[in-house]
């Protein structure tokens, strides 16, 4: 197995901090064919219940892959950003994510496996606000197939 | 306030296609960061072995939640998970996808919605599901 197993259970602070702004919601959505006016209308999305345009439910995984992506730059984990396909991805909210968010992602590394050659990892990403709340965390599954 | 659908077990989230071109897997690239040119140079697809220019994994799944949303409710997603286990091939004329669902479970708050998502007449995910929250 190319990933080592020893980094099984790390956790990596957060590098930076993330603005949700209306303009990455609105592309997101608009990327994924999505009008519906509460990602791209303050008023639509207060009338809908929510404090500021909604992010689609997959939106943070435009900024906690980036944060796993990061990992693959610790030689010791042997983690080759070139070899890897995604496997599975879930998200499971406390609450939705807004346009305003300041948030930031812990990242721990929750599985090592072998099966048929390929290596696969889950990686979990926490997202919080910089103040704290937790908003929603991300289980991405990436396989790193086997070197030729 | 709250605007989601009620639910009952064996209910329907009715089949949509979805229509994927090359420019919305570029859009797509630009939005989420992901810029692997898998999804967007033809003559790369080919040269690491892969049938054509696919789509991002998280493009389907974004359609699964579009598709959930726009059924259940702006505010019901609680939680969504999916398996990708084979390619959407985005030819020069795109590719249609194909999004259904149906409740497999409800309890007081929450439904479970079992979803499946189809590109030329193969399944392309598995496991995916979400739970999502009642009216």
């Amino acid at each position: 197995m190319a990933l080592n197993e020893a980094f099984v259970g790390r956790s990596y602070a957060p590098a930076q901090v993330y603005e949700v702004t209306a303009e990455r919601i609105s592309a997101f959505a608009f990327a994924l064919g999505d009008t519906n006016p509460i990602h791209q209308d303050p008023v639509a999305a207060t009338a809908a219940g929510f404090p500021a345009v909604v992010a689609p439910a997959t939106f943070p995984i435009s900024f906690t892959l980036l944060a796993a992506e990061s990992l693959a730059a610790d030689p010791d984990l042997g983690l080759d950003w070139t070899r890897v396909v995604h496997g599975d991805q879930r998200f499971a909210y406390a609450r939705p994510l807004v346009a305003g968010d300041q948030v930031e992602v812990t990242t721990t590394i929750e599985t090592i496996k072998s099966m048929a050659g390929n290596d696969m990892i889950t990686l979990r990403g926490d997202v919080t606000t910089v103040d704290g709340e937790h908003v929603v965390s991300c289980w991405s599954m990436l396989v790193v197939r086997a070197a030729e | 306030m709250n605007t989601n659908r009620d639910m009952s077990v064996g209910e329907v989230m009715p089949s949509r296609d979805f229509t994927i071109t090359r420019d919305d897997l570029i859009a797509y690239a630009n939005a989420s960061g992901d810029q692997n040119p898998i999804h967007q140079d033809e003559a790369f697809a080919l040269s690491v072995g892969l049938p054509g220019v696919i789509a991002h994994g998280m493009f389907t799944m974004g359609l699964l939640a579009r598709a959930v949303q726009d059924w259940a409710g702006p505010d019901a997603i609680q939680e969504i998970g999916v398996r990708f286990t084979r390619p959407v091939v985005v030819g020069p004329d795109g590719a249609v996808v194909t999004i259904a669902g149906n409740v497999s479970a409800v309890d007081d708050a929450t439904a479970i919605l079992d979803l499946s998502a189809t590109a030329q007449g193969q399944t392309v995910v598995s496991r995916a599901r979400a739970t999502v929250r009642r009216a």
